[in-house]
């Protein structure tokens, strides 16, 4: 009876009076009020975590399965079963401790240790040659240039007091535009492509011709939709640019210009953020170090009407929880993306294109990379559950006020609305998850068709 | 069994055997899947680390079978004992009671050099109990969970699944939907539930959490029966007048083991997982039970000062959750079908040999490596 009048409230929402009944375990508050002020911390923890678990899983499984049964495939295909055997909740109170505490303490006299850096050197220089392969001469070079490269990164860093003092600059926007691009070009059209790189160096010019008019467009126009703005601005001029100078592939010329402009945006904000960082760190509370690991966000920093300081703070709370919670799901991705791409590239469609000729790159990106992220589509959907459940894990360790603590709540007081609530979002989520995986589907495979 | 020998398999029947298939000439299945998973030595070694921990959980500080679990003062001394019928084991100290500290602060006993164990090699909490033995209990609380578990659900996913499988129609439906509706709440958050409704028994929990991981198995199953119930010799079955009963657990059911075991052994994987979390979220095996994820959530304020109450638990944990994976990816490469080899170079061993093999001058990638 209780759970047809309860079923009657939520009814209701359809009309637009939602009556998710009252929680009694936080004093008499209405459920749909407690989830609403919920529900955004959940969702960007889950959204970013999900996403980054998609981006760097696949992009690792991808790389071992074109370098199978290398040494760095070895050491991949093991860390994976590691990973996949790790508690959250383990990995969330290590973090706590050394991501955050200890970090935050280092962070108090920023001397990296010469050991440490050329130990990084190392590692890094040893992913990167094993991702290139080739000949002996070609892994020797990749090894040292990347290897030199990242250490003299890190020096450099460590002497100029950059991690006392942390900013981006046009400089760092110029190294990160840059980056951005050639991380583009290489997988989409390849350094080959002549029109592509002029089209490309204009965009990244432009941006960097333009830094100096964004920083009053950000000082005028402070709020998140800004970024929006910006992105659409920017991928627009990149296909504007590509159309203009694309010559005889106009279309792709177009696509990579856009994606490389919109992509301006991250270090565009990440600068902006940074401006701030004297006002974070003179805000946050004295006992805390600037990697936070309590709540979403410093309720001090909430009353400051300034979109990116707020954004700094978010993302120094998000960024352990995020990585916590992407742990679980990476080793998923990771693994599907290696096997699917692995079957993939032992089908006729790809020997065919081989056969014709096409280079390496294009055969992976062009013909094998599609259809490889089929299966990975169905994983998101699957992947949701542990998700959640990990979030509910993840919120409790850093003691944020979300869904996961909404649900502890409930479940330790009897609340039964609460608890309830929570299942209805989740319910509801989880649906919408499916959704998109089928939408995704239906994106990447032809033959399925969503009516 | 004689259908699923590769051999005999209608695909490779008029073609010409490949070298790999005529490795496996004349072989048993059983005797394929045994060779092949002898030859993952990650995975022979990880039965042998189970077994040992398995061993080690249950016999030194002995268990208790029965009872309400409950501490109660013993009637002949003051000790406190427990409640049940208590196995003793060799361990000197027990999971519940309060001993002197040691080394200050409880610090482990445990040296390197010179080799000894001391009284409390683990440590000890600030109230004097003895950290080892309350890692092994917990070990045993956990070990038990995931085997019920496992049992539980791996019996009900395939009975459900084959039904379902097998009948199609409106018993699909049903049991497919019933499947959906438990499928799209998280594991994690339906056991919280009922773990805090039931309250922190052990066993009570067990069954609980089997009653719902079924889902997946059933899923596999049901597809395995789909596709099988069309081949040939259910129809020969059929036609020689075997009931569905028999054509269902004789004929059907033999053939889908490869599956069930691959998915029985990954589920008990992520049921150690569930569990510990579930008692670190305090809805599991609750006080005065110990469960390792109950040890972790009871000192995680004291990861500062006494580290050693947080290491050991978490890292029986992941052993024993890597041990239960490497099984299941042994057993996958030892029941996949398109799998025709006796894999020789997947071990461990192999790997890390392969690994500073690929760094040797002159070697390209995959030269020391690739199968031969």
């Amino acid at each position: 009876m209780r759970y047809f009048s309860w079923l009657g409230g939520v009814g209701a929402c359809f009309i637009g009076r939602c009556d998710l009944g009252i929680s009694v375990a936080r004093g008499e508050q209405p459920v749909i009020d407690a989830i609403g002020g919920a529900l955004g911390s959940t969702l960007q923890l889950v959204l970013a975590a999900t996403i980054l678990a998609i981006v760097i899983g696949v992009a690792i499984g991808m790389t071992t399965a074109l370098r199978q049964y290398s040494g760095y495939d070895y050491v991949v295909t093991f860390l994976t079963f590691v990973f996949y055997s790790l508690p959250i909740f383990w990995v969330a109170v290590l973090l706590k401790e050394f991501g955050a505490i200890r970090f935050n303490e280092f962070l108090g006299d920023p001397v990296i240790p010469w050991w440490s850096i050329l130990a990084i050197a190392l590692v890094m220089g040893f992913i990167a040659s094993s991702v290139v392969g080739g000949e002996l001469r070609t892994r020797v070079i990749s090894f040292s240039s990347v290897a030199v490269g990242i250490g003299g990164l890190i020096f450099l860093l460590d002497v100029t007091r950059w991690f006392v003092q942390p900013s981006i600059g046009i400089i760092g926007v110029a190294l990160l535009t840059f980056a951005t691009a050639a991380i583009v070009v290489f997988t989409s059209t390849g350094f080959q492509h002549r029109r592509a790189l002029i089209a490309v160096g204009i965009v990244v010019a432009l941006t960097l011709g333009l830094w100096y008019p964004f920083q009053f467009l950000f000082f005028y126009l402070n709020s998140a939709w800004t970024v929006l703005l910006v992105t659409v601005l920017m991928g627009a001029i990149g296909v504007i640019v590509g159309l203009l100078v694309g010559g005889d592939g106009k279309a792709v010329v177009a696509r990579t210009a856009g994606i490389v402009g919109g992509l301006t945006v991250i270090p565009l904000v990440l600068d902006q953020m940074f401006l701030r960082w004297d006002e974070y760190v003179a805000r946050i509370p004295l006992s805390n170090g600037v990697i936070a690991t309590i709540g979403a966000s410093t309720p001090a920093i909430r009353r400051v009407d300034d979109t990116w300081l707020n954004m700094l703070d978010s993302m120094t709370h998000m960024l352990l929880p995020t990585i916590a919670l992407m742990i679980i799901s990476l080793a998923a991705y990771t693994r599907y993306a290696r096997a699917s791409l692995l079957d993939v590239m032992n089908q006729d469609y790809v020997r065919t294109a081989r056969a014709k000729g096409l280079g390496e790159r294009t055969v992976v990106m062009r013909h094998a990379f599609r259809n490889a992220m089929i299966p990975i589509a169905t994983i998101i959907a699957l992947d949701f559950g542990a998700v959640i459940g990990g979030a509910v894990i993840t919120e409790r360790v850093f003691a944020w006020q979300a869904m996961g603590s909404l649900f502890n709540e409930g479940l330790n007081r009897t609340d039964v609305n609460l608890v309830m609530g929570f299942f209805l979002v989740t319910g509801i989520l989880a649906v919408l998850f499916n959704v998109f995986a089928d939408l995704l589907y239906s994106a990447l495979d032809p033959r399925i068709r969503v009516s | 069994m004689s259908d699923k020998n590769p051999v005999a398999d209608d695909q490779s029947v008029g073609q010409e055997l490949s070298i790999e298939q005529r490795a496996t000439v004349g072989l048993s299945q059983g005797t394929i899947v045994r060779r092949r998973f002898l030859a993952h030595r990650g995975a022979v070694a990880s039965v042998f680390v189970l077994i040992f921990l398995v061993l080690l959980a249950f016999t030194s500080v002995g268990t208790v079978i029965g009872g309400t679990g409950k501490l109660v003062p013993d009637a002949d001394s003051t000790r406190l004992i427990i409640d049940g019928f208590r196995v003793p084991g060799w361990w000197t100290s027990t999971w519940w009671e309060r001993y002197d500290i040691v080394l200050p602060g409880g610090a482990p006993t445990f040296t390197l050099w010179p080799f000894s164990f001391g009284d409390h090699p683990f440590g000890q909490d600030n109230t004097g109990k003895d950290v080892f033995a309350r890692v092994m209990r917990g070990m045993q609380q956990s070990l038990n969970v995931v085997f019920i578990v496992g049992i539980i659900s791996t019996v009900i996913g395939v009975v459900l699944g084959a039904l379902a499988g097998y009948y199609r129609g409106w018993i699909d439906q049903l049991i497919m939907r019933i499947t959906d509706v438990i499928i799209i709440i998280p594991l994690l958050v339906l056991g919280a539930v009922l773990g805090r409704t039931i309250g922190g028994d052990a066993l009570l929990l067990a069954i609980m959490l089997g009653l719902i991981a079924w889902t997946g198995m059933a899923r596999l199953v049901r597809a395995e029966f789909l596709s099988l119930r069309e081949r040939e010799f259910v129809d020969a079955a059929r036609v020689a007048g075997a009931s569905d009963f028999r054509i269902i657990f004789r004929h059907i059911l033999p053939n889908t083991v490869g599956v069930i075991v691959v998915s029985a052994t990954l589920l008990m994987s992520a049921v150690i997982l569930l569990e510990t979390s579930l008692s670190f979220l305090g809805f599991g095996i609750t006080d005065p039970d110990i469960s390792l994820g109950q040890i972790i959530s009871q000192y995680n304020e004291a990861f500062k000062t006494r580290p050693w109450l947080f290491w050991w638990p978490g890292l029986f944990i992941v052993i024993i959750a890597l041990c239960i994976n490497f099984i299941g990816d042994g057993l996958r490469d030892a029941f996949d079908p398109r799998q025709k080899r006796v894999p020789s170079q997947n071990g461990m061993g192999t790997q890390v040999i392969n690994f500073f093999k690929s760094y040797v001058p002159g070697a390209r990638p995959g030269d020391g490596t690739s199968n031969k």
